[in-house]
């Protein structure tokens, strides 16, 4: 039988020892997908913030409005998300969105439907209005599937945002707004021009602080049914016996995991040693023991 | 079934006790209540042993971190950067397969591949971590004032850092303590999904609201009573800590002192 193989070497796994047979067993094509599943939470990552951010900043505004209703709904929004653990949200919104759209397209597509939606323990809705539809590609179930897991994390990490922006957007100072006003500048102005240029300095710590939290809450893809590395750190470190794989090895779970860990705390090292070098930067000559220790060591 | 025979069945069912399976049809409300209120017996199990035991090793993280020991340092730094640097979900993980293979080699050490022991295990170190950062940040935060007043008192050592550091710091940190308090009971619904087994169906508040979302195939009934109960337990938590922060702050003038708000800022 022929394999497709990065390595010449490893077209016979038998023989192989040593690091020979590292360099092979980590190179077959599962491990290839658990590679690429690294790329899936980086693309998460990229789509989710800038959306959540967009989300958030919805919701503060929402959260100001002069507008009763709207600004209950921004309140409403900003509170619950962070009265409840996250991840309720993330195993709700997943299962809510899906019905949500698939009902919307029900409604759209089979008007002349006469039987209920929920049947009991079912939620039955006509075969156009299934999604994605059940004849269309095995790429398109996946896509589908992270499509929905960012916007589940967009909602909750909006919310997140929103109340980051919200206080930002209180801290610039009044008198501010106040001489905008008297320079005859309209609300709308005022918002734009002087409220959300000079609000981001006051929002900074608090987003950097969001961004090591959706760092860390990336790992929950998996529970949101997307083949993300949690997935297949679970899948290749399993126990496999020689009948099912030419690499047979036992339970190595421990091990996937352990390098989940150091693929984590690398990724939030670099954001650290970033924070921190601003902490520094806002500790410098304050009354307090901390800004005295650095006046020492100056 | 009326709803006091469900409630006297189910109650306790996440700690053994009661009927032994779970409704299977035609779930009522009472039933969905009763149940998920039943796991939350879990939720409240690791978060206040976690915390109450994570506080003592968070205070001692935390001196370890602003001590001028080099090693003390370096130990602190690292297992806080290693507990606050990684996922909760992840940890729990490589724990409950650590503990597997542990239990291997060292059949007495079993009991740490159960929930009980194992998770509440993790959550204990992961908030110590947080907490110490917390206590950390609130130690450089001790006005100078203070700390030389404290000096010039003839304060030294133990009886410095009891009397005047230790109380300034909790006073300092405890907003932000609360909050890392919630958060830590928001952590414990992590427990049953990441590896840890529910064993004979006994698993927490989210377990079981999970269990009925996938049974009945609908979502808007047992997730929004769960997020009624940790709204509910949210509050608690915040009305015991605002006690605790009221006399943490009693010296204070009545409007010097710092309210813990009802909304706690995302700081993790």
């Amino acid at each position: 039988m022929m394999r497709s193989v990065i390595f010449a070497y490893c077209a016979d796994p038998d023989t192989l020892a040593g690091i020979k047979w590292l360099s092979c067993y980590l190179t077959t094509g599962k491990h290839l997908s658990f590679y690429g599943s690294f790329g899936t939470v980086l693309l998460l990552l990229a789509i989710t913030a800038p959306t959540a951010l967009l989300f958030g900043f919805g919701g503060a505004t929402a959260a100001r409005s002069p507008i009763a209703p709207l600004r209950w709904f921004g309140r409403g929004y900003i509170a619950i998300v962070r009265g409840v653990p996250d991840i309720a949200f993330f195993l709700f919104f997943v299962i809510a969105l899906d019905q949500a759209f698939e009902w919307m397209r029900h409604k759209a597509l089979c008007p002349d439907w006469d039987q209920p939606i929920r049947q009991g323990n079912d939620f039955v809705v006509c075969a156009q209005a299934k999604l994605p539809l059940s004849t269309s590609a095995q790429w398109l179930h996946e896509a589908y599937g992270l499509t929905l897991a960012v916007l589940t994390f967009a909602i909750v990490f909006g919310a997140f945002a929103a109340n980051v922006l919200f206080g930002a957007m209180r801290a610039v100072p009044h008198a501010q707004l106040e001489t905008a006003a008297a320079y005859g500048m309209s609300p709308r102005q005022t918002f734009w021009r002087v409220m959300v240029p000079q609000m981001w300095v006051y929002a900074l710590p608090g987003l950097s602080n969001l961004w090591m939290v959706l760092i860390k809450a990336t790992p929950l893809l998996f529970l949101l049914g997307v083949e993300d590395i949690v997935y297949w750190a679970r899948e290749l470190g399993g126990s496999k016996t020689a009948r099912f794989t030419d690499y047979p090895h036992g339970d190595w779970r421990m091990w996937y995991f352990f390098a989940l860990l150091v693929f984590y705390l690398a990724f939030t090292k670099v954001s650290e040693v970033f924070l921190d070098r601003i902490m520094a930067r806002l500790t410098k000559g304050q009354a307090t023991s901390g800004g005295e220790a650095q006046r020492k060591a100056a | 079934m009326s709803c006091w025979q469900t409630i006297a069945d189910y109650s306790l069912r996440s700690i053994g006790y009661g009927e032994r399976l779970l409704p299977r049809g035609d779930f009522t409300l009472c039933q969905q209540f009763t149940l998920i209120g039943s796991g939350m017996i879990w939720n409240i199990y690791f978060g206040v042993l976690a915390l109450m035991a994570g506080f003592f090793l968070a205070t001692a993280l935390a001196l370890g971190k602003s001590s001028n020991t080099w090693v003390l340092r370096k130990c602190s730094d690292w297992f806080i950067f290693l507990f606050r640097g990684s996922p909760l979900f992840i940890q729990f993980f490589f724990a409950y397969f650590l503990f597997v293979a542990l239990k291997g080699s060292v059949p007495a050490l079993g009991a740490f591949t159960a929930p009980w022991l194992g998770a509440l295990t993790v959550l204990f170190l992961n908030t110590a971590a947080y907490s110490g950062e917390i206590f950390y940040g609130a130690l450089l935060s001790i006005p100078k004032g203070d700390t030389e007043a404290a000096d010039a008192y003839g304060f030294s050592g133990l009886n410095k850092f009891r009397k005047i550091t230790w109380p300034t710091m909790l006073r300092l940190a405890w907003p932000a303590y609360t909050n890392e308090a919630i958060f830590l009971f928001h952590a414990t619904t992590l427990v049953y999904f990441s590896g840890f087994p529910a064993l004979k169906q006994r698993g927490d508040a989210l377990y079981y609201a999970n269990y009925f979302a996938d049974k009945t195939f609908n979502p808007f009934v047992p997730y929004p009573i769960l997020a009624g109960y940790f709204i509910l337990l949210t509050l608690v938590v915040i009305w015991v800590f605002s006690l605790v922060n009221n006399r943490l702050n009693r010296h204070l003038p009545q409007n010097a002192r710092p309210k813990l708000r009802f909304r706690p800022r995302l700081l993790r």
